[in-house]
């Protein structure tokens, strides 16, 4: 299995997933069509989980981001919690925010309470 | 002649800051987020209003873009163009306002979604969103129901909207959204 890796661009984040099991988002997500950007990763996301492993990493630092982004990150979060809850691999979120940024820990406390996998909300300066 | 010192002048009380009537395409969303971003910056102004301005911006922005479901074999205007118009006031606060066509079998749904997400207050707008975030597919358009409320969590205050009946098909839709 490859590494999945995507540049940052004005309107869509630095991707980086790598098949050791750390998944990274950095950037802004704020595409007009975001199902179109994300599924590529939904695709890779299935494969690794078809046979991960032992732990995998979720690492989202976002700016900005979307709804429509929003509906994909929580795609995201669904397929790993389904990892973690069969037992096929600890997976662990790590969402960033500003220290300034209240409606970035917002929308981690959002995912934080629809997802059950162990989530860190991490304050960066 | 049409007074352009006149209009310039309307604009500048109005305390405008950018203005557009025209199709929306990515595009031209890339290219305003650009300048606003560029000119919030030159502003100075804090980072959460920055943040904030921006967020609710490329909300209306998409929605501009999204929905034109307008029926033209009746409508005088293109029916993509769209109107948007920011402006920012002496204290920091910020209006967007955005124009566009509606079909009218469509204006129905979206009044009583608009009028739900004015009726709400801070927790019950938290307690839409995660419903409509995890309940809801999404729709062909992507947006998935969740960018007024959105807009109304992050602004802080009530949508502002109406709705104006053009033709036996179509209607204008009016958006003020304030952020301060």
């Amino acid at each position: 299995m490859d590494t999945l890796a995507i540049e940052m661009s004005a309107k869509t984040p630095l991707v980086k997933l790598s098949p050791g099991g750390k998944l990274e988002f950095r950037g802004r997500s704020i595409p007009e069509n975001s199902i179109e950007f994300y599924s590529p990763i939904f695709d890779w996301i299935d494969s690794f989980a078809a046979d991960p492993q032992p732990e995998t990493e979720l690492h989202i630092q976002l700016e900005y981001f979307n709804t429509s982004s929003s509906k994909c990150l929580l795609d995201i979060f669904k397929k790993l919690q389904t990892l973690h809850v069969a037992g096929k691999s600890k997976v662990t979120a790590h969402w960033y925010y500003e220290s300034d940024d209240e409606d970035m820990l917002e929308a981690g406390e959002d995912y934080q309470a629809i997802i059950k996998i162990p989530f860190m909300l991490i304050k960066i300066d | 002649m049409f007074d352009i010192y006149d209009f310039y002048e309307k604009m500048e009380d109005g305390k405008i800051m950018l203005s557009f009537k025209g199709e929306i395409t990515p595009d031209l969303l890339s290219s305003i987020l650009l300048i606003m971003e560029s000119k919030l910056d030159n502003l100075g102004e804090e980072p959460k209003l920055r943040k904030k301005v921006y967020n609710v911006l490329v909300e209306c922005l998409q929605n501009l873009y999204h929905h034109n479901d307008v029926n033209n074999e009746t409508l005088k205007s293109n029916s993509k163009t769209a109107l948007l118009l920011i402006g920012r006031n002496d204290q920091s606060t910020y209006k967007i306002i955005t124009g566009n066509y509606i079909a009218n079998e469509n204006v129905d749904n979206f009044r009583d979604r608009l009028e739900k997400i004015n009726s709400l207050n801070k927790e019950e707008l938290k307690e839409f969103y995660l419903s409509t975030l995890s309940n809801e597919e999404f729709s062909e358009k992507g947006g998935g129901g969740l960018g007024m409320i959105d807009i109304a969590r992050k602004s802080g205050q009530k949508i502002l909207y109406s709705f104006t009946n053009v033709d036996e098909n179509n209607s204008f839709f009016s958006l003020v959204i304030q952020v301060s």
